[in-house]
């Protein structure tokens, strides 16, 4: 075990976490990586790309269908996609019912119990965009991803995420050995994007690991339930993937304990580049009548 | 109590709190004291969170819904709802006398789970309850309802367990009750006697149409829970008086009890603790008043009987004496035949909802004296009516420590300790003799007249026992 790197991808819901993180892995895979990607989301849809469809058949539906997850065999959960990227979603239930937080930490004890991190160089977690309970921090706790990396961009709730995040790395980074691996700036367009990025990755004690500029060849991948690795391999932006991928390989150990900030120096931190206006204080509390 | 002894149980207070880290001392310090006669209440903080690090002896809200008030009613089914094992280990422990065909038409004596797994946990178990319900109406179709008992696990991921029961209780056309008792919400079990209390306001009496015929002498038996017949010695003394009991909340009770409840002259209430709620509600909505008793030894049967009388015709104030007349000479034979063993003996209880200070008069009808008292979840109102019965000088433990109890009764030698299992064997292993005083040692009933008799007999059975006489080891004599 001692060559696997495990790593997860975090961030705002709706950033592009699933996107950024199968295109990356897939280059990892181009670069003769052997891959497992561990889906801990309730929708199960963080494998998409790499199988061409949305995996029907998750760890916690098999389980409930054959009595238990000690009825299962890995063979039941696990698919293989792209250049044999080994794919298995945690599933969960349906929306407003149960526990899937609980989910993701039997998914994932079943995962390592039945060995299906054997042989493999990366195992990728991808987990949903808010750390709302102690089962979806599971992939962060001692023993499981020691790099996590940060989707964001230059949108004022993807960096409050990224910051929330940080704490919750922080809080585990002192009991087990997880860190930061660094921010992944998913390009918006945003005034002063990457100035900004880099600045809240300073402040956060690492490093912005590579900004991704917007390229519609993504959508256009997408609508085709494929990567960009896959469906236009010569593209500018499979470049990009496969830059990213090389520093997330060559980021090995380089990982930090982060430095969360608090939510004025963050806001600060906005002023200072524009993104939001120094506050009014005297139309706080007023309603559109009262002006 | 004499100066002496009160200088003493003070200095044995600051004894076992000097034995604390400087903030648990501070905190159990207002939990421990030595009554002063004439004072509202004993001068104890109550219904607190217990300490990390220490021996408690409490039990959680699950206990208090499921084990105390909702368990004993005995033509309803109650699902423990949840993993297997809060239903399992808390099967019959409350000895819950009933009649009945077990299995057939009553389901006391049975353990009815849901025995979640972690799909259950994970994919929620509305589901599973459903079904659940269904089964239950197959396999004892004479079951008048049933209740919901929310294990932790329940509350944790927000089974939405009041909407199955509704839908199943049209479905079925049976009363269906859930219960949020989950076992960490509140200090002890004593919320979970409150939520219990609120699920029968709000699911049996609100939507109960009760058309019995009713008469000028219906009075309900509430908060007795037929520990080993308990409820059924009492109820013949209020029948013999003239009364009319239509309900027993809840042992040996049933559902249909329940619904008819507000429609009596008068509410008795024996455990003041668990049932309260209820008798305050009947009070305010259906106007009808209640009235605490004591049926623990001859001097508190005799004086709990007046005053419910006082509350009916000269017929039933007759029917008091006369029945009090009857027992007399029962009480004297008992009396003239354990007082001379037992007269003297000093006791330390520590015990649940009321007996702390109830069953102080039966002790006293026997010579015998209580030397400390103390409860597990008592609130203010429980230390103030404590006031009424304990002594000046008595050592006053609320929510006792393992520690603790072990420390005052090595320092007060009594001569009998009167708490649960889990301290029985403890204070025997010290020399002391025990009664459980929860589940009456296997032996009651101990309310009433006749119970009184098997009381006084078990009291002399522990306390003289040859084996004390046994317990030093030959070469230490």
């Amino acid at each position: 075990m001692s060559g696997l790197r495990q790593i997860a991808f975090y961030g705002k819901g709706g950033i592009g976490k699933s996107t950024t993180s199968q295109n990356t892995l897939a280059a990892l895979a181009e670069m003769g990586q052997k891959i497992l990607i561990v889906g801990c989301d309730p929708k199960a849809d963080s494998t998409r790309l790499i199988l061409h469809a949305k995996a029907q058949d998750t760890v916690l539906s098999l389980a409930a269908e054959a009595g238990s997850v000690e009825d299962l065999e890995l063979e039941d959960v696990l698919r293989v996609g792209y250049r044999d990227i080994r794919c298995v979603e945690s599933g969960g239930p349906e929306p407003g019912v149960g526990c899937a937080g609980r989910g993701v930490i039997t998914a994932i004890n079943f995962l390592e119990e039945n060995g299906a991190y054997d042989g493999v160089d990366y195992v990728s977690y991808d987990v949903l965009g808010d750390v709302v309970c102690g089962g979806f921090a599971m992939p962060i706790r001692e023993n499981k991803a020691q790099e996590i990396y940060i989707v964001m961009s230059g949108e004022m709730m993807a960096m409050y995420a990224a910051n929330n995040i940080s704490k919750g790395i922080l809080k585990y980074a002192n009991a087990g050995g997880v860190r930061l691996g660094g921010l992944i700036c998913n390009e918006r367009q945003t005034d002063k994007e990457w100035e900004l990025a880099d600045a809240l990755a300073t402040r956060l004690g690492t490093k912005l690991i590579h900004f991704v500029p917007r390229d519609n060849t993504v959508q256009h991948a997408e609508l085709r339930r494929m990567t960009v690795l896959e469906y236009d391999p010569a593209s500018k932006q499979a470049e990009e993937y496969r830059q990213l991928a090389g520093k997330i390989h060559a980021n090995a150990g380089n990982g930090t304990i982060p430095t969360p900030i608090t939510m004025e120096e963050l806001e600060d931190l906005l002023l200072e580049f524009g993104i939001m206006q120094k506050e009014d204080e005297s139309i706080i509390g007023k309603a559109a009548s009262a002006a | 109590m004499s100066a002496d002894v009160k200088t003493r149980n003070q200095e044995l207070i600051q004894e076992v709190l000097a034995v604390y880290p400087e903030k648990a001392a501070k905190k159990r310090a207002k939990h421990l004291n030595v009554y002063e006669e004439g004072k509202p209440d004993c001068g104890v903080k109550s219904n607190i969170k217990s300490l990390p690090g220490v021996m408690t002896i409490r039990g959680c809200a699950y206990a208090g819904s499921k084990g105390v008030v909702w368990g004993p009613i005995k033509d309803m089914v109650h699902i423990s709802h949840g993993p297997v094992g809060c239903g399992q280990y808390s099967w019959g422990t409350r000895r819950n006398y009933y009649g009945g065909t077990t299995g057939v038409n009553s389901f006391v004596g049975m353990q009815i789970t849901s025995d979640f797994q972690e799909k259950d946990i994970v994919f929620g178990g509305d589901k599973k309850l459903d079904k659940m319900i269904d089964e239950i109406v197959t396999l004892f179709p004479l079951a008048n309802g049933l209740s919901i008992q929310s294990e932790c696990p329940i509350g944790l991921i927000g089974d939405d367990i009041e909407a199955v029961a509704k839908r199943k209780t049209k479905e079925i056309g049976k009363t269906i009750v859930p219960v949020r008792c989950e076992g960490f919400r509140g200090v002890s079990q004593s919320l979970g006697h409150h939520i219990a209390n609120d699920q029968v306001r709000d699911w049996v009496l609100d939507k109960a149409e009760s058309t019995h015929e009713t008469g000028p002498y219906d009075v309900a038996i509430i908060g007795d829970y037929n520990i080993g017949g308990d409820a059924w010695s009492s109820r013949i003394l209020l029948e013999e008086m003239g009364l009319r009991v239509v309900a027993q909340w809840s042992g040996d009770g049933t559902l249909k009890e329940m619904e008819k409840t507000p429609k009596v002259k008068l509410n008795l209430l024996h455990c003041y603790r668990s049932m309260n709620y209820i008798s305050r509600h009947m009070e305010e909505k259906y106007g009808i008043p209640w009235v605490e008793y004591n049926f623990f030894g001859p001097t508190k049967i005799a004086a709990s009987l007046r005053e419910i009388a006082s509350h009916f015709d000269d017929k039933i104030k007759e029917g008091a004496e006369k029945v009090i007349a009857k027992y007399q000479p029962m009480v004297d034979a008992v009396v003239a035949k354990y007082k001379p063993r037992l007269d003297k003996k000093t006791v330390m209880l520590y015990v649940g909802g009321l007996r702390p200070r109830h069953v102080v008069g039966a002790y006293e009808d026997l010579g015998m004296e209580v030397v400390g008292a103390g409860y597990e979840f008592a609130h203010g109102d429980d230390y103030q009516r404590t006031t009424h019965y304990v002594k000046d000088g008595t050592l006053i433990y609320d929510d006792v420590t393992g520690f603790e109890f072990e420390k005052f009764a090595e320092k007060l030698q009594p001569d009998l300790v009167g708490s649960g299992v889990k301290e029985k064997y403890i204070f025997q292993k010290m020399g002391i003799p025990f009664r459980q005083m929860h589940s009456w040692d296997y032996s009651g009933p101990y309310h009433g007249y006749d119970g009184f008799a098997i009381f006084a007999r078990d009291m002399d059975m522990a306390i003289n026992s040859p084996v004390w006489g046994m317990t030093k080891a030959p070469w230490k004599k």
